[in-house]
């Protein structure tokens, strides 16, 4: 059980520092939009998904209904449907642990728990896959507090500091894309989002996007296709 | 934090939750998920980190330079950065604050 806390532990530093400095800008702009502490902890806590955090906050500014904010949630966090479908079989018959497994899977903890643990032995895969969601929410929730009581104490210019999210995905992107030898998914998100972008406006071009993108492929032939590294 | 903030992030929460756990309802059972699936399942994850760094992109204004050289830049200094040291925390630190300097000082 060490040995696989010790992996985990190892594995999501990259995670770690990624979530401490996205949870922290996260709460310096949570604060500076008149929430503290309380907010940063139950969002964080409760939410775990920066990127609708993010979003979220305009939503909790602008007076949002609960409607509006239901179908926000909806088309942001689309993704994470993809995320499950690609981790039934690794999911399968994991036990009670299972629910929480997949109420933290995340872009980040996906990127981890997606393929096996190295040097994990098998029957101890589960313990590493619950270590590594676990890890990785401590800290986005310590990150989000962190931040909120920064903005609380020291003030300071953050104008651009949302950019850390950008940042984040298109890190992932870069790593996704030197890790596998097909590249036509990752273009055909990228592409298939820009000309939804310019057709259908920044308001309303994610639906019509992610239909663009699953249908193209499903519809592509079946070759030379390669899973995550 | 007043009742209405409480309730949109409870809403958030459970919608969030929701798209987390829908495809293990629908797909989770003991029947073999279907070919289609998986094989989107395989896709995917790399289409869409595309679709979101466009989605983070969407607010870039192509009709004055201000609008949108800072991301270019700041986009072109993560891809550099990760290509060089590939190590997550110096690429999205390294861009972000390079951002923030740009927006801050350079593009006013």
């Amino acid at each position: 059980m060490r040995q696989t806390a010790k992996r985990a532990f190892f594995d999501t530093v990259p995670v770690m520092t990624g979530y401490l400095v996205l949870g922290f800008g996260f709460g310096i702009v949570l604060y500076a939009n008149g929430f503290g502490l309380l907010t940063a902890f139950l969002m964080s806590g409760l939410i775990y998904a920066g990127s609708m955090q993010y979003a979220a906050i305009g939503l909790l500014t602008g007076g949002a209904s609960f409607l509006t904010a239901a179908l926000t949630t909806l088309m942001v966090n689309a993704r994470h449907i993809f995320y499950g479908i690609s981790m039934l079989e690794r999911y399968r018959g994991v036990g009670r642990r299972k629910a929480y497994l997949i109420f933290a899977l995340t872009d980040e903890t996906y990127s981890l728990v997606c393929r096996d643990g190295k040097g994990v032995a098998p029957e101890r895969q589960r313990d590493y896959a619950l270590l590594v969601s676990l890890f990785d929410h401590v800290y986005w929730v310590t990150g989000s507090l962190f931040g909120a009581l920064v903005g609380k104490l020291v003030q300071f210019d953050s104008r651009g500091i949302d950019f850390a999210l950008t940042a984040l995905f298109l890190t992932v992107f870069v790593e996704q894309w030197l890790s596998m030898k097909n590249h036509l998914p990752a273009l055909v998100g990228v592409l298939g989002s820009a000309a939804c972008l310019i057709i259908f406006g920044s308001e309303g071009f994610l639906i019509p996007a992610m239909l663009v993108i699953t249908l193209f492929l499903l519809l592509k032939r079946e070759e030379e296709e390669d899973g995550l590294a | 934090m007043d009742w209405h903030s409480a309730g949109i992030i409870v809403v958030i929460a459970l919608v969030t939750a929701l798209t987390r756990f829908l495809p293990f309802w629908i797909w989770g059972g003991e029947r073999k998920t279907p070919r289609w699936v998986l094989k989107l399942g395989r896709a995917l994850p790399s289409a869409i980190m595309g679709m979101l760094v466009v989605y983070c992109l969407k607010g870039v204004e192509v009709t004055h330079l201000s609008g949108f050289l800072p991301e270019v830049i700041a986009c072109a200094v993560v891809i550099g950065l990760h290509l060089w040291r590939r190590n997550t925390l110096v690429s999205i630190l390294g861009g972000t604050v390079f951002y923030m300097i740009l927006v801050q000082t350079v593009f006013i």
